[in-house]
Parts: structure tokens; C-alpha cells; sequence
């Protein structure tokens, strides 16, 4: 079985190779410029369109450009601006006031006022509604019509992070319609008030987006450009290359980086590749009940992050767009610093040491759990071979790995996340040391730090908070911060395209060139 | 007869449960429902309220006995993954996967039958060789690799035929190639073995002897009785290509049961891909009772044995 597994992905590397091979002699290009449609294909279909039920990334991005938040971050500057808010005020800890936008319509006509607002914050935070993330909604405690333009948001606890989420996941819905068709209709006929509107969808196969003409002026967004967008779901990757060869795609994303060089080859192609808030980290169990013990002496896990050569492996394997990290957090979110805390420098020598001081001079065995960037663990399991410890892979799905953390079954974890895309550290840090599930090493003075961070609105007080529970991760080696994960889209010459850090495809900003 | 197609019904409905049974613990034990669902970053309670609200905590057999009765009474469940009945998304798609398993079928027969003919009747001639050769590559080549070799001679390189999708007759070429070819060798090697057979039988030399031309002998006498086994094979090969439809209808991003076979293995969407198994298993089971009746019927020595 393992044989004829690996017989097949090696045919299927060289149908790759094949394929690689045919990218530089492909010929004239076909692209939707004529027909001003953008042909975007990924591979994964959401569950449902309405973006409270769903927690893929084509969900999102269909999510941003089909709907409009309160409030909209700019992705150069971090900035937030009034998007259906004009203006927002917060009152007291737990109490933030909106002027909201007049004469703004959703794509079937209903106008937009106090009661979408209302409407759509009190039903996804209702737990009964079933919210697939629950974490993006579950800090709302209610919304309060004050007027036809004025709302008064309420959240249960202190919630320095609300903007950001109402910047990011929690759309806006028509209360009209959303209130006789609910969830379910949103997804059969979905109705929103962003750049595109939807004019074709078949569930699991494609989604078709029209330019909203009647888009309001005064979005940060800004109206969409071109006329239409194509988004047609195929799961094979080699397929979806094959769409861009043959001058019937203009966009993937989430190209692996052997393809992507290859494809940087062809005339009619370009490769943009940006760097992501995803950053990859390694989790070291220093639980009571870690089966790897010798974790739980703090120079083995310094040994650990000295032998891992990590510039080297941005350079080579992870490649542009990625940069190496020093605290457990992407650089942009708010409260993520790396100042005073310790570095652990690509030093075997150094590492060797700081094992035979441990009583490892001739290392020790341990296990490896991954579950994507099989080729980034690899490296890593070489570097931590050249100053003696054997680490043995166990590469899985995410849920079968996340039972083995869960169950004190893991020592050694590669692990990435991707703070859904929110930018601050109350979504990143609290998930691996706020003393949860997948916390592996219950710190209790990180925890209070964390805690002190997550309930306090002064920006201040959360900066140094977050600031001192990094420091002492990272002087104590309780994680290897590892590198922030690029993402490598393929897009047609003709089309103007920027990547950015959330990975949002921000269709309504591209134009033909 | 009767009798005999009593015992194969019996038979194929016990491979029908088996199959069931098989397939529902083989995706139970292929990891926690609960915690797939659940996906990155969700709370433990999240996973527990999950675990609750699908049944996933109560014991296997109770969970099998349950989703087989409430199958048999045609409720299919909902998908976990669209969050809509499982039957209508199943059958809408089954009609797609129907048309490629029959197009394949066709396309299988109209390379075999000239190319086993063609063997048979130059035996160990090049031609015979050269059969040979490509009934070994269409059995050594994987479907998934055949297809992307079709896709850049045809797409890339030709520009003739779109890469995926399923809108039009020219989304049908490519998948009807890259799956009936995996099937046309056993054919071609049946009709093969049966023609050499029968153009060494009598009536054929009486044929010859009376001066008809080769072609009729060839095509009205002697292919016509060597053509008989092949009807009980393409019921069974039927099913195998449905089945097989899963890896060639995701390559083409073809909409129909194998693709969504895919998607719900991909989603953790255990209804869906329970209720696929099941039902592909059922027509490969009835498939192949036709099959056996229809040998049954054509040769009465099958009935006593």
C-alpha cells in the first residue's frame, strides 16, 4: 500500500515536472481581459456563502467582497475608517457608539439603517443561531437601535479587539431579508451591500460575481472595476495550473512554491507572491506528563531553538515573502513586539553544549507532529539531527494532530496559525499560552499577562501586558517562534493584482493593465 | 432460474450491508467526526456541543443500526459541510456521473472491439503486438496521470478542449478518454481470446468454405458469438468505472458524484459520503447481478454450477 501510495505521488511529480515543462513553451494568451472577467479558481468551496457559516478563506474573501463591515481596515496603513460607520465612539469599557451611513441600499433595493446592524449583531450572537467561528461573534452582547442612523453595541466583556472584528468577519446583512430568509437563504440567493453582488451560484461548483453599479461613493473600499468575476471551485492543483497555462484562468492563490518558480516562466503569467499573517511556530510540551521529560529542562529547549537554522530555511524552502520571528505573533498585530525578548541565533555548537549541560551530550529520541510544509518540518528534523536529537516524524490531518496536543500525546509540534486574519495578539498568543486546550505549557503569570492584555481597553496597559508575556515565552523557550508563511498567487499579466499580509483578494481594487 | 436469481439477490444484498458496514467504520475510524468538523481553532466545548448534537457520542453499532434504518426509509440526512438534505445534493449530481460512466463505457467498447477483432485475427502478427502493448499501458497507466497528459497535450499544447468544468460536450472528451481507457484492455482481451476461439470453430470454416467474404465472416459470424461474454463484462465494468469517476471527475473539476465524493472527504462530510459509498456500492451490486443473470440466461451451464 505505502509503496504503491508512493509510486503515485511520484508519477504525480512528474506529471508536474511534465506539466513545468510545457509552462515555458505554452502559447498565446486568452485571459478574461476581453470579456472584463476575472476567472478565479480555487480549491475549496465554502460551506455555505453567508459568511457567519463558514470558515474557509474563499468564504472570507467572497465574505469582504460581496458584504460590507461597520468598519474597514486599510491594509497598507492598519487605519481604520467608517465603512457603513461613519464614525464610532467608545463610551465606556464596554460600550461603543455608531453614526451609521445614509443612503447606502443592498443589492436587492433594501436600504441600510439601524435595524440591519441590530438585527444581524443580535442574531449571530445569539449561541441558539449556531455561528460557525463562535469566537468572532461570541464577545457581542447586544446592539441597540438609538435611531434610524445611531447604534449603541454592547459587549459582554472588556473587548479591546471589537473594532478589529467588526472591521474583519462580522458583515453586515439586510434585516429585512435576512429575517425572513435566515442563514439558509442568504446562502441560496445571498444579498449584501459590497462592491460585487452575487448573480450565479452552484453550491460546490462556482460563483459568479457582477459589479454592483449602484455601490455607495463613499466607501474606503471604492467601487469595483471590473465588470465581473468567475470563481469556479477545482480541488486539483495540477488542474488549476493547467486553467493558467491554457489562458483560461486569470487568478490562483496558494501556489506551491516549485510551481510557482515554474510558472514564473511563462510570458504570460506573474507570480506575486506576499508574506501572511500565518506564522509557523514550534510548540514544545513541558506538561507534567510530556513524553519527551528532558522538554522540560530549559536548556534542551534553548538547544532546540539554537540548532534550528532558521535563516537558512526562509532562504531556501520558505522563500520570499517570508520572514524569520522571535516572538510568537505576526509583526503588524497590535501588541506584538519582539523587544527584550531572548534570541536564539542558528548556533549548533552552542546547542551541543547546552545539551551535554542537560545530561543529553549524545541527545535523546523525541517525535515530531506536523500537518502541513511537510518540507519545512524535514528541514527541521535535520537541523535537530545535527546536534543529536532524533526526531521522528509524525506528519497528519490538523484534527488528528490537535487530538494528540490535547491528549499529551504530542512533545514536539510544528504548528502555524493564522489569527483568522485578525490583527491583533488577543487572537494569536491566548489560543497557546491563555491556559486553553492546545496551551502545553500552563504558565500561570503568562496567563495572568494575557489576561491583563485581553481585558483592558487602554492601549497602553495591553502593549506592555502582551510586551512581558512574550518576554517570558521567549526567554524561557516555552515555543520556537519559526518564520511567518508566505503565499504565492499565480495571476494573469494583464491583471493588476496586490497581495496582502491577510490574504484577502481584494477584487474590487483590480483593473486590466 | 428463479431459484438461481433468488440465491444471487440474497448474496448481493448481504455484499450490500457488508459494504455499508465496512464503509461506516472505515470513515468513523478515520479520525473524530467531532474534531474535523469543529476545524482550527475551536474550543473543546465546541467540539463536545458537535459531538452531542451529531450523535457522535453514543456507541458505534447504535450509530450504524440508526443511519441504516433512517437510509433504508430513504432519509439520508443532512450534509454537515452545505448544510442541506444529502439526497438532492447526491442525485442531482448522479446523472453527470451516469453520462461519463456510459460515455467511458462506449468509448471503452469502440477501441476494444476493432483492436481485440484486429488481434484475434492476426494473431501473433506486429498488429497483435502492438494490441497487446497498448492494453498493458492502459492497464499500467494511472488514470489520474492519463488525464494530465490529455490536458497538456489537448489544452496546453492544442488549445482544443477546455481544461475542467462540465458545461458543455467538449468538458466530456477528456474524462470519457482518461476513464474508458483504463477499461477498454479487459475488453479487448476478452474479445480477443472469444474471436480466436471462435474463428477456429467449425461454422466459421463452413462460412469460409462456401466463399463468403472475410469481413462477413469476421463481423456477421464469427464476432457476433465471440461478443456475448462482453455484455455480462460491461455491467460490471460499468460499476467500476462509476466508481473510478471519483479521481478523473476531480482532475476535470467534473460536477457529478465522484467529485462530490471528493468534497465530502475532503469536509469531513460524513452523511454525503456515506450515502456516495453506499449507493455506488449498490449499483456496482446490481450491476453485477445483472451480469450474473444475464450469464446465467445466455449460458444455462452457470445456473446448476
Amino acid at each position: 500500500m505505502n509503496s504503491c501510495k508512493r509510486g503515485h505521488t511520484g508519477l504525480k511529480l512528474v506529471a508536474g515536472a511534465l506539466l513545468a515543462g510545457l509552462l515555458v513553451a505554452s502559447g498565446p494568451v486568452l485571459a478574461g481581459k476581453r470579456d472584463d472577467t476575472i476567472r478565479f479558481a480555487y480549491d475549496q468551496a465554502p460551506e455555505s456563502v453567508d459568511p457567519f457559516f463558514n470558515n474557509v478563506r474563499i468564504g472570507v474573501i467572497i465574505g469582504a467582497n460581496v458584504w460590507d463591515t461597520l468598519v474597514y481596515r486599510d491594509p497598507t496603513t492598519n487605519e481604520y475608517k467608517g465603512n457603513l460607520a461613519r464614525s464610532w465612539k467608545q463610551i465606556d469599557d464596554k460600550t461603543i457608539e455608531f453614526d451609521l451611513r445614509e443612503g447606502v441600499k443592498f443589492h436587492n433595493g433594501e436600504e441600510f439603517d439601524a435595524d440591519s446592524v441590530v438585527y444581524t449583531l443580535n442574531f449571530v450572537a445569539d449561541p441558539a443561531n449556531k455561528v460557525t467561528t463562535q469566537a468572532n461573534v461570541n464577545w457581542i452582547d447586544k446592539a441597540t437601535k438609538l435611531g434610524k442612523y445611531k447604534v449603541r453595541l454592547t459587549t459582554k466583556e472588556v473587548f479591546p479587539a471589537a473594532i478589529e472584528y467588526l472591521a474583519g468577519p462580522v458583515v453586515i446583512h439586510p434585516a429585512k431579508y435576512y429575517a425572513e430568509v435566515g442563514p439558509k437563504g442568504q446562502n441560496t440567493k445571498p444579498v449584501g451591500s459590497g462592491p460585487y453582488r452575487v448573480s450565479n451560484y452552484v453550491p460546490g461548483k462556482s460563483i459568479t460575481l457582477e459589479r454592483n453599479p449602484n455601490y455607495f461613493k463613499d466607501s474606503p473600499k471604492g467601487a469595483s472595476k471590473i465588470n465581473k468575476v468567475e470563481i469556479r471551485f477545482i480541488p486539483d492543483r495540477q488542474t488549476q495550473m493547467a486553467e493558467m497555462l491554457s489562458g483560461n484562468g486569470d487568478l490562483i492563490m496558494f501556489v506551491p512554491k516549485d510551481q510557482a518558480d515554474q510558472a514564473a516562466k511563462v510570458p504570460h503569467l506573474q507570480v506575486v507572491s506576499g508574506e501572511t499573517m500565518r506564522i509557523a511556530f514550534m510548540q514544545l510540551n513541558t506538561l507534567e506528563n510530556t513524553p519527551t521529560p528532558a522538554l522540560k529542562d530549559p536548556r534542551v529547549r534553548k538547544a532546540i531553538a539554537h540548532a534550528i537554522d532558521r535563516e537558512s530555511i526562509v532562504k531556501n524552502i520558505v522563500g520570499a515573502g517570508s520572514r524569520v520571528l522571535h516572538t510568537q505573533c505576526f509583526p503588524s498585530q497590535f501588541g506584538c513586539t519582539d523587544q527584550g525578548a531572548a534570541r536564539y541565533n542558528y548556533d549548533p555548537a552552542l546547542a551541543k553544549k547546552l545539551l551535554a549541560e542537560a545530561g543529553f551530550a549524545n541527545g535523546f529520541d523525541t517525535e515530531i507532529f506536523a500537518y502541513r510544509e511537510r518540507n519545512q518540518t524535514e528541514a527541521i528534523i535535520n537541523n535537530l539531527q545535527q546536534v543529536g536529537i532524533k526526531a521522528k516524524l509524525n506528519f497528519s490531518q490538523y484534527a488528528a494532530m490537535r487530538d494528540a496536543i490535547r491528549g499529551g500525546k504530542a512533545s514536539l509540534t510544528h504548528q502555524t496559525w493564522g489569527s483568522f486574519s485578525v490583527n491583533d495578539v488577543s487572537a494569536s498568543v491566548p489560543v497557546w499560552f491563555g491556559g486553553e486546550a492546545d496551551d502545553v505549557t500552563r504558565d500561570k503569570e503568562v496567563q495572568d499577562l494575557l489576561k491583563k492584555g485581553n481585558n483592558s481597553v487602554d492601549p497602553n496597559v495591553r502593549k506592555q501586558a502582551y510586551q512581558q508575556a512574550l518576554k517570558r515565552v521567549a526567554d524561557n523557550a516555552w515555543s520556537v517562534p519559526l518564520w511567518s508563511l508566505p503565499v504565492y498567487y499565480v495571476a494573469s499579466k494583464e491583471l493588476n493584482f496586490t497581495a496582502y499580509p491577510d490574504e484577502m483578494v481584494r477584487l474590487w481594487e483590480m483593473t486590466w493593465k | 432460474m428463479g431459484g438461481y436469481i433468488l440465491k444471487r439477490l440474497g448474496l448481493a444484498v448481504a455484499v450490500a450491508l457488508a459494504v455499508s458496514m465496512i464503509a461506516f467504520l472505515l470513515l468513523r475510524l478515520s479520525g473524530d467526526p467531532a474534531i474535523a468538523i469543529a476545524g482550527e481553532g475551536a474550543r473543546q466545548a465546541d467540539i463536545e456541543l458537535i459531538r452531542k448534537t451529531y450523535g457522535f457520542d453514543r456507541p458505534l453499532p447504535i450509530q450504524y443500526v440508526d443511519w441504516l434504518g433512517k437510509t433504508l426509509r430513504g432519509d439520508l440526512g443532512e450534509s454537515i459541510y452545505f448544510k442541506t438534505p444529502a439526497a438532492p445534493l447526491i442525485f442531482a449530481k448522479l446523472g453527470t456521473t451516469m453520462l461519463l460512466g456510459l460515455l467511458s463505457l462506449a468509448f471503452a467498447l469502440a477501441v476494444s472491439i476493432p483492436l481485440g477483432v484486429l488481434a484475434a485475427v492476426y494473431r501473433n502478427s506486429w498488429i497483435d503486438r502492438l494490441c497487446l502493448a497498448l492494453a498493458v499501458l492502459g492497464q499500467a497507466l494511472p488514470n489520474f496521470f492519463f488525464a494530465l497528459l490529455l490536458i497538456m497535450l489537448f489544452s496546453i499544447s492544442l488549445r482544443w478542449l477546455p481544461v475542467s468544468g462540465s458545461d458543455t460536450w467538449q468538458h466530456f472528451v477528456m474524462p470519457t478518454i482518461a476513464l474508458g481507457y483504463y477499461a477498454a484492455p479487459a475488453f479487448m482481451r476478452l474479445i480477443r481470446a472469444g474471436m480466436i476461439e471462435v474463428l477456429e470453430a467449425d461454422y466459421i470454416r463452413t462460412a469460409r468454405a462456401k466463399g463468403l467474404p472475410a469481413s462477413q465472416v469476421i463481423f456477421k459470424h464469427a464476432l457476433r458469438n465471440a461478443v456475448v461474454p462482453v455484455v455480462a463484462l460491461a455491467a460490471v465494468q460499468l460499476g467500476f468505472l462509476l466508481g473510478g469517476s471519483v479521481v478523473i471527475e476531480t482532475i476535470f473539476a467534473l460536477d457529478g458524484l465522484g467529485y462530490l465524493a471528493y468534497q465530502s472527504i475532503t469536509y469531513k462530510d460524513f452523511p454525503v459520503m456515506q450515502n456516495i459509498v453506499l449507493l455506488l456500492s449498490v449499483i456496482y451490486v446490481v450491476l453485477t447481478l445483472a451480469s450474473d443473470v444475464a450469464n446465467a440466461w445466455l449460458d444455462p451451464r452457470i445456473r446448476v454450477a
